[in-house]
């Protein structure tokens, strides 16, 4: 367990612009272990959405590397990039990103068809997952029938389905009610406290000190990396 | 995996029913229309070839040249210029199987209070095989009959029906030019020529007995027509010369002078018949098809719509897990769904549309299994063809672009 879960060394991202080559992310060393539970903060603007991206393997780096489980990423080609999303990643979304269509159950199912795991098998952790998220009583429901807290669970579930290694959460709270936030938080707590290693991007501070450690991005640097006091947390 | 993405593109058709059900629609004409068309065409060709079988095969006719009398010209068959020894000469020659010399003509005919006017052929045994004409009652007349000019004769569906209506005419006698003759046969039913003229309104009797007591031919042994088999369709090149060589030798012809004969190719007419009704089928084919193309074209632009519409969707399943070949999958399978299904409804539109057809005109249509065959398989490439473009365009998407796209 000597190397840590994601290390990036000197990762840099720009985009091509119409006014030139616009740098997002500049050269960002970081270790997270196997386990933690970290929040990403920053101004919109700060390069903290392109580190998540990377780190999502839906995009990858123009400079600098980036090893999750020991492999270096950027070296991966799209079907393997397909492959680590599908195993090693679970994503949660500021818009739940449910498809409407599908009832709870297909839809947390949904990793699993690409998995390539049987129907039976992939009914049945479905629902494993509803119920760990307490909506079990749901599954055979489409997404338009529950609130937005429900279906961010439903969307904890499904990332949760194919027993990744790592969860990313892009602003998970961010349409949600105050009261609904914090269940939310909870329970991404709840995960950590049985060993789920969490990442999330907030901008807000009460949703950050929910973590246990709190990365700061602006203009494309790490300006701060700090643990969560533990008197802040126990408030959580 | 293949169970779960049939029931993803059938979530997603079911999504917009009246769109996926208009984009089918396009199929179903396409297919309908090519189905239809074929079968009509095909019909046709059909119909065709089967008069052309009554006609006899590797036919060739002999006709006699004109005569012209003090300026006043026959017209071809009216000279005396062919001879029953020239039809005799002619079957000798190599490759020919059959030659029937011909003597015709219009004939009242009586039986009884009833009378019919009607072709009479006089002619040799030889007419029924090289026309493969058989005989569906009583029997043909023979050798020693056309000898012996023996007053027989075997008369046509059209002619029975009229001088005799539902008694049976085999051993009755009826009257041509005052003649008695014993009907001793009735000759199979064959329908109408390439012309359009009925072939069972005839009666067929010896030869010799037609030129002494029928027709009283002033030139004692010539015949109106010849009517030539060869052995073989590869043959009748080599067997039209020697016949032409033959009989301008014996009409002693001089090198420069005209034949006094033509020489007439049946089955060539008949082919360019047949030749004719296979491009009328071909072009009824094409135009179908062009409507088949405008079909698959719909589908092109129906999945296009959906791709962007899905573009989020597209994002969400790569987020997960996706590769660019299951998002293709996805796609093509939808529009092969559309495209196969729309075929099925088609070709039955297109079979009922053809009895249909039918039922109505009479019009005779063949419906094949190559055809339906054809139809599907185009159908199938048509889904597969068009539905790659939007497909490969939907499977190339960035999966960030895609998860922002509203």
């Amino acid at each position: 367990m000597s190397s840590p879960l994601i290390r990036t060394l000197g990762l840099g991202k720009s985009y091509d612009t119409a006014a030139g080559p616009f740098p997002a992310l500049m050269g960002v060393d970081l270790d997270i272990d196997a386990g933690e539970f970290v929040a990403i903060m920053g101004q919109s603007g700060s390069g903290k959405s392109t580190f998540m991206n990377l780190l999502g393997c839906l995009d990858t780096p123009s400079s600098g590397d980036y090893f999750l489980v020991g492999r270096n990423v950027g070296h991966l080609g799209q079907d393997e990039l397909a492959s680590l999303r599908n195993r090693s990643i679970g994503f949660v979304f500021q818009g739940f990103n449910l498809l409407q269509r599908m009832t709870l159950a297909d839809n947390v199912a949904l990793p699993l068809v690409y998995a390539g795991v049987d129907r039976e098998q992939r009914r049945q952790r479905a629902q494993q997952e509803l119920a760990r998220v307490g909506l079990a009583a749901y599954a055979e429901s489409l997404p338009s029938r529950i609130s937005g807290g429900q279906q961010q669970r439903v969307a904890i579930a499904r990332a949760l389905v194919n027993a990744p290694q790592l969860i990313l959460a892009d602003e998970p709270t961010g349409n949600l009610d105050s009261h609904t936030s914090e269940e939310i938080m909870r329970l991404f707590a709840a995960l950590n406290g049985q060993g789920m290693t969490i990442v999330l991007v907030t901008h807000e501070a009460d949703i950050a000190a929910c973590a246990r450690r709190q990365v700061r991005f602006l203009d494309g640097r790490i300006v701060s990396d700090v643990a969560t006091p533990a008197e802040v947390l126990d408030e959580c | 995996m293949l169970k779960a993405m049939l029931g993803e593109a059938w979530r997603a058709m079911g999504a917009n029913r009246l769109r996926t059900a208009l984009t089918m629609l396009g199929m179903v004409i396409g297919v309908g229309a090519v189905v239809m068309m074929m079968a009509i065409g095909q019909g046709a060709q059909y119909a065709v070839a089967q008069t052309i079988s009554t006609m006899g095969s590797n036919l060739y006719m002999l006709i006699s040249g004109s005569t012209n009398a003090g300026g006043l010209r026959s017209g071809g068959g009216g000279g005396p210029s062919l001879k029953v020894a020239d039809a005799e000469a002619i079957a000798e020659l190599a490759g020919v199987s059959r030659v029937a010399p011909l003597h015709y003509g219009r004939q009242q005919l009586v039986h009884g209070a009833n009378n019919w006017n009607a072709t009479v052929v006089g002619t040799t045994p030889a007419y029924f095989d090289a026309r493969s004409w058989s005989v569906s009652s009583g029997y043909p007349f023979s050798d020693s009959d056309v000898r012996s000019a023996t007053r027989v004769a075997l008369i046509g569906q059209t002619t029975a029906d009229n001088l005799f209506g539902s008694d049976d005419p085999v051993g009755k006698t009826i009257r041509i030019q005052q003649s008695p003759f014993l009907v001793i046969g009735v000759l199979g039913k064959k329908g109408q020529n390439l012309d359009g003229r009925d072939q069972d309104d005839t009666v067929v009797i010896p030869l010799s007995t037609a030129q002494r007591k029928v027709f009283g031919t002033p030139f004692q042994g010539s015949v109106r027509l010849v009517m030539v088999q060869a052995a073989s369709a590869e043959e009748m090149p080599a067997v039209e010369r020697r016949m032409i060589d033959l009989l301008r030798q014996r009409h002693r012809l001089r090198d420069g002078q005209d034949n006094d004969f033509y020489v007439r190719n049946l089955t060539a007419a008949a082919d360019s018949a047949a030749e004719t009704t296979r491009v009328m089928s071909l072009l009824l084919g094409a135009i179908a098809s062009v409507s088949l193309l405008v079909g698959g074209i719909g589908i092109m632009n129906i999945m296009l719509v959906s791709v962007t519409e899905r573009t989020r969707e597209i994002g969400i399943r790569m987020a997960v897990g996706a590769r660019q070949r299951d998002i293709l999958s996805q796609f093509l399978l939808e529009a092969l769904i559309i495209s196969v299904a729309g075929c099925l409804i088609g070709l039955l539109l297109g079979v009922a549309g053809a009895l249909l057809v039918n039922a109505i005109t009479d019009m005779v249509i063949v419906i094949s299994g190559g055809s339906v065959l054809v139809a599907f398989g185009v159908a199938a490439g048509i889904g597969i063809f068009f539905g790659f473009y939007p497909a490969r365009r939907a499977a190339a998407l960035d999966p960030i672009d895609a998860l922002r796209h509203q």
